[in-house]
């Protein structure tokens, strides 16, 4: 299967999620309107600034925000079902076994006390009826299996006599262990130094080949998109700023958002050329302007900016920006003539 | 883990052997001061002072007298009061021990019992009003002197409610577990719970605040995300984790408490312990006496945390790679 395939039935589909906190300095809304679907054995990317409430997003709707003052509203169904406000047992068995995930700090992600396999047994044995010797020798095979060199010895080895990309290993195996139908990964490559970043990513695409899972890989770093996804959804205070195929947003991003977050790769094929930066910083949940969000940062903000911008869009590639079709053409060749992709 | 094993206790003895040079230095070298009087007790005649001097070598160089002290303390065993003359120091001391053991064993077993469960308590009601509750218990628990405690207790069961609805209560005094070990219980129970209440609040405040900290940290996280019961990740990642703290705090108490430390619920109680011992010594200015208790005490405590640093090494296998 090729990476541009389209979906061909939702695996999860997301309708107008919006996620709120009540604090004392008023209502948060971290997630607010968030709607996508993740198809079939399909790579989601969901990218953003830290705090754009890409990982709230996918903890609330798997019931791992565990905050009194939390408000969930919207619909996300999972093979059809939803799943907003299942009871806390129809969750659990859920996750880990229908969803795996995958955390961003591998050091602090397993339980320092017990040994790898021992920790990937226990979810082997809470999703079915293995016994220990055969959830053991299952344990054994996914470290295997996730490139941990003589893995028979290492299942019995505790976290910290892992090194960081070899914990992040651990964690993947252990997502796979009951063969998830979805598996998130937050940020799965941040902590890692960049040799690691690959093979982790190179794990991750030959893991979902193998397994068949479809995967949302939440992420800033537009690098690990272009790596992995089949399609993205780029995210600006808890809004969707653009949705499209990988391709699509990356080589013609239609928000300016979308483009300063492109211009922020380093690319080592142009040497000269100094990392663009978007001015300003992300807006805090608490002040988000009524119109557009990202309108205080943006260069080209106009009058109607005031109102927020609907997503809407050609076939599959939508976005939430006021300028025309005209306007960004425009903008694209000048950026061009600039050097700048 | 054997390796680990040998290694923390042959580092034991070496730690007990500085203890007892020190000591011994501390009692017997101190500068300016005769230890033959000081061991001879107040206003001793010049026979007792000469019959001291030669037992304990005080003309002879400081290592024979080292090696003669450890010899009367450890193998023959027959370092003697001059106080209360006759009396043998190791006897005694062997005599009290099973009684502050006897003491500590109840007092830690309620004490783990309530702590922990208190603890955990708190920590899973955090913000209703159970867990402020709790938490209250065992502030008071602390702030509460031992011996007014004991004092209270005595007041309530042994006053005027012993002939009604505390007559099931003994006397007070002690009945070794091996005569009775019903009678043991009762007459001990008590002190147990006086002992007991102090530690008692002092672990659920910290078992409390290990778990909230713990149940915040990423593992908890990934837990969840297993699919794990919110039971199972509180008791076997949670607390499992907890515990490490309490066990370093476990050892540090029972190897003080096992040494003499329970001193005053033993004076409260009239219970004859090592602690109530070393109390006498001290007042008597009972120089042998002191010096017994004192290696018995230390030696109670590099045991105790010898067999803590194991159990550590048991429960927090990081810990295990340092060794």
């Amino acid at each position: 299967m090729s990476r541009e395939d389209p979906p061909t039935n939702a695996v999860l589909s997301v309708r107008d999620l919006s996620v709120s906190f009540a604090t004392r300095q008023g209502v948060v809304r971290a997630v607010d309107g968030l709607s996508f679907d993740v198809g079939a054995k399909e790579v989601l990317g969901i990218v953003g600034e830290s705090g754009s409430g890409k990982s709230v997003a996918m903890y609330s709707m798997l019931g791992l925000v565990r905050d009194a003052n939390v408000s969930i509203s919207g619909s996300v169904r999972f093979e059809g079902r939803e799943i907003l406000g299942l009871s806390d047992t129809e969750m659990q068995s859920m996750r880990g076994g229908e969803v795996g995930m995958i955390f961003q700090d591998p050091m602090t992600a397993l339980t320092p006390v017990y040994t790898v396999g021992w920790q990937i047994v226990e979810q082997l044995r809470a999703h079915s009826d293995m016994t220990k010797k055969a959830a053991y020798e299952r344990a054994t095979e996914l470290l295997a299996e996730v490139g941990i060199p003589d893995p028979k010895s290492r299942v019995n080895h505790y976290p910290h006599e892992f090194s960081g990309g070899m914990r992040q290993r651990v964690v993947i195996a252990m997502a796979l262990s009951c063969n998830p139908k979805l598996l998130i990964a937050d940020e799965p490559t941040t902590a890692l130094d960049v040799t690691t970043q690959a093979q982790i990513l190179d794990l991750m695409g030959r893991l979902q080949a193998t397994h068949g899972s479809s995967i949302v890989i939440i992420t800033h770093d537009m690098g690990v998109i272009a790596e992995i996804a089949h399609r993205v959804v780029v995210m600006y205070a808890g809004r969707p700023a653009e949705i499209g195929p990988e391709l699509d947003v990356v080589r013609s991003a239609r928000h300016p958002y979308t483009w300063g977050l492109l211009g922020a790769v380093p690319r080592a094929d142009i040497k000269t050329r100094r990392l663009v930066t978007i001015p300003g910083n992300a807006v805090s949940p608490l002040e988000v302007p009524t119109g557009c969000a990202f309108a205080p940062r943006c260069q080209y903000r106009m009058e109607i900016c005031a109102q927020r911008p609907p997503l809407r869009g050609a076939d599959d590639h939508l976005d939430a920006c006021w300028l025309s079709d005209e306007q960004r053409l425009v903008i694209r060749s000048s950026a061009t003539v600039r050097g700048e992709s | 883990m054997l390796r680990f094993i040998v290694k923390r206790f042959s580092s034991a003895v070496l730690v007990m052997f500085t203890i007892s040079v020190l000591v011994f230095l501390i009692f017997f070298a101190t500068p300016g001061v005769n230890p033959a009087s000081r061991i001879a007790g107040r206003s001793a005649s010049p026979a007792v002072l000469r019959h001291v001097a030669k037992e304990f070598g005080l003309n002879r160089p400081l290592p024979i007298r080292y090696g003669l002290m450890m010899f009367h303390l450890f193998i023959k065993q027959d370092l003697t009061s001059y106080v209360n003359i006759g009396d043998k120091i190791i006897p005694q001391i062997t005599a009290a021990a099973p009684i502050t053991l006897s003491l500590i064993f109840g007092a830690v077993v309620i004490w783990l019992f309530v702590g922990i469960s208190g603890g955990v308590i708190a920590a899973k009601n955090k913000g209703k009003f159970i867990d402020p509750l709790v938490m209250f218990f065992g502030i008071a628990a602390i702030s509460i002197p031992v011996y007014w405690l004991g004092q209270m207790v005595l007041l309530v069961t042994q006053g005027g409610l012993h002939s009604s609805i505390f007559a099931w209560i003994p006397n007070g005094g002690y009945v070794s577990l091996t005569q009775n070990p019903w009678q043991w219980a009762l007459h001990l129970l008590f002190p147990w719970l006086t002992l007991a209440s102090l530690y008692a609040g002092i672990y659920a405040r910290v078992l409390r605040g290990e778990l909230i900290n713990n149940m915040n940290e990423d593992y908890i996280r990934t837990a969840r995300a297993k699919g794990l019961s919110e039971r199972r990740i509180l008791y076997r990642h949670a607390l499992r984790c907890s515990l490490i703290s309490i066990v370093s705090l476990f050892g540090l108490d029972v190897g003080v408490l096992v040494g003499g430390a329970a001193l005053l619920t033993e004076v409260v109680f009239g219970l004859q312990g090592v602690g109530w011992l070393t109390y006498q010594g001290l007042q008597n200015l009972d120089l042998p006496l002191i010096m017994g208790c004192v290696m018995y005490g230390a030696f109670f405590v590099v045991l105790a945390s010898a067999v803590v640093d194991v159990l550590y090494a048991y429960i927090d296998p990081r810990i295990r790679v340092v060794a």
